[in-house]
């Protein structure tokens, strides 16, 4: 376990040293957060009965996503590890006493963890200081974010768990980049990144929210505003640790079996 | 001379041709990831007219015709001054010193350095969202409408290469690449897709006198529908080019203030 808590440990501190890139997304995620606030205003306004769920949970959701959206997006791997698996790098990876999966892992939750560090405490504080309802409201009671917190690391995990299953994947083929967009960009849809998951119709989002991707960030950025409790969220809650598990362990055997047919180019 | 600069822009444009069709599997996955974007945004939008007939007053139809206008104005740009977009490099990796040496113009050879053919797929995008919403509206074609249309294009493409060229601009001064600027470019292209007015009073004022993004959207586009009928809207979007004027500007600043990199 040392071991693997090194790795994390090096890529957090690597990902530290951005602290300009960081206030530059921190800009662009307020603007974002603003922009979608917008839009949703301009909807509520024209028909506020069709509103899937409260406004005020819907800005909590936008600037929650905007303040965490390091641990959502989809399509930020470790490109390391895809130059590593075309140029032969790989082969000290495989000559180390250690894991593949445990240290691929823990390098990505640790890329992900430093760059959301950096950014989510600022956007967080001004859009609690918006006013009413445009802003982030505080949590609907203490158990509900105790939960959230739960299911917030859940997700990450989850889209952790997504990122290996590709570099598995990754590693069957030279050139990824394709499989790479591709699930990447459905991914992203299916999650909930482009328009919250409440918002599709509902047959829709009846199988939407089966799936796994739902876990990764409807289930905590609803569950924080009380729009998602009671039975449901159980339910949604027990969904998310069984896709985990799942995605955890086709992710393993991919690697697995990738590292059995590795070859390796040139030297 | 005026000739000359644009036989060598038409030379460089056959060699940044060329260069990216040796990539074709590139080529096509660059496609393949806008063509994504595009359908899950449009999706997006879809989904949310499923549940709301129209947003202040406008219905799916329309904003897929603004999404699909926004998109050509945003794709043309990125097209064809894709050298300004990655300037951050041309300036870092000192190659700017061989675009001083040469005796040509400096933003022409800057517009040459690169020119973007996979952005094509986006420009097909927005080709279809246009056509279709069209197909849709039945809009009554006359020769204003006509000219509003392609004054949208030529103005929102001015207005999307003056933030190119002002995003340029600024590498002089950062040599790094700002990314907040992608908000004027990119989040004017994502959130543009809805008409300005739907953001608010100040937020459209804001579009129509700071940066005139409103001038080539959304009161065109009033006129395209038929919403208004004032003499000057179809010309509106011309006057929009008045945006590359500063940028342009703040751009020789910069190249006064050009310290090379050394590499």
């Amino acid at each position: 376990m040392k071991k693997y808590f090194s790795f994390f440990r090096l890529r957090l501190q690597m990902g530290m040293q951005y602290r300009i890139a960081a206030f530059a997304g921190m800009a662009t995620q307020f603007f974002w957060g603003f922009m979608l606030i917008g839009a949703y205003k301009a909807f509520y306004e024209s028909n506020a009965a069709a509103f899937p769920m409260g406004f005020q949970a819907l800005t909590s959701y936008i600037w929650l996503q905007q303040a965490f959206l390091a641990l959502f997006i989809t399509w930020r791997f470790d490109n390391d590890i895809f130059t590593m698996i075309t140029d032969g790098g790989i082969s000290y990876e495989l000559a180390r006493p250690v894991r593949l999966y445990s240290m691929w892992f823990a390098k990505n939750l640790a890329m992900r963890l430093s760059e959301a560090a950096l950014r989510f405490a600022p956007v967080l504080l001004v859009a609690a200081l918006l006013p009413k309802p445009y802003g982030l409201s505080l949590p609907v009671s203490l158990p509900h974010f105790l939960l959230f917190l739960l299911t917030l690391g859940l997700g990450l995990l989850t889209t952790i768990a997504f990122l290996m299953i590709v570099y598995g994947l990754a590693m069957r083929m030279l050139s990824s980049t394709g499989v790479r967009l591709f699930l990447s960009g459905i991914v992203e849809f299916l999650s909930g990144q482009v328009i919250p998951l409440p918002f599709f119709p509902d047959k829709v989002r009846f199988v939407l929210e089966l799936l796994p991707f739902a876990g990764m960030q409807n289930v905590p950025l609803r569950i924080y505003s009380g729009d998602l409790s009671g039975t449901p969220m159980l339910h949604a809650m027990v969904l998310q640790l069984v896709w985990l598990v799942i995605f955890i362990a086709a992710g393993a055997l991919l690697l697995r079996s990738g590292e059995r047919r590795a070859i390796v180019q040139g030297g | 001379m005026k000739r000359h600069g644009f036989r060598l822009y038409r030379h460089y444009l056959s060699l940044s041709i060329r260069s990216s069709m040796q990539y074709k599997s590139s080529f096509w996955l660059t496609m393949l990831g806008q063509a994504l974007t595009t359908i899950s945004t449009l999706l997006g939008v879809i989904f949310m007219f499923q549940r709301f007939p129209e947003v202040k007053g406008f219905t799916l139809d329309d904003v897929i015709l603004c999404a699909g206008i926004v998109q050509l104005q945003f794709a043309l740009a990125e097209m064809w001054a894709r050298g300004f977009d990655r300037f951050s490099q041309i300036v870092r990796l000192g190659e700017y010193d061989r675009i001083l040496l040469r005796p040509r113009g400096k933003i022409l050879q800057v517009f040459g350095s690169q020119f973007e053919l996979s952005r094509i797929g986006r420009i097909i995008q927005g080709v279809l969202m246009l056509v279709y919403a069209l197909v849709r509206i039945r809009l009554r074609w006359d020769f204003l409408r006509v000219l509003t249309l392609v004054n949208m294009l030529i103005g929102g493409t001015g207005v999307f290469t003056a933030i190119c060229i002002l995003r340029a601009a600024l590498c002089f001064f950062t040599l790094e690449g700002l990314e907040v600027m992608n908000i004027f470019f990119d989040g004017a292209r994502e959130h543009g897709k809805y008409p300005l007015n739907i953001y608010g009073d100040k937020f459209l004022l804001f579009c129509t006198v700071a940066i005139p993004y409103a001038l080539v959207q959304y009161y065109p586009l009033l006129y395209l529908l038929g919403r208004r009928a004032d003499w000057f809207l179809p010309f509106l979007p011309l006057l929009a080019l008045w945006f590359l004027i500063p940028c342009l500007l703040l751009f020789r600043v910069g190249v006064r203030h050009y310290q090379s990199s050394g590499s």
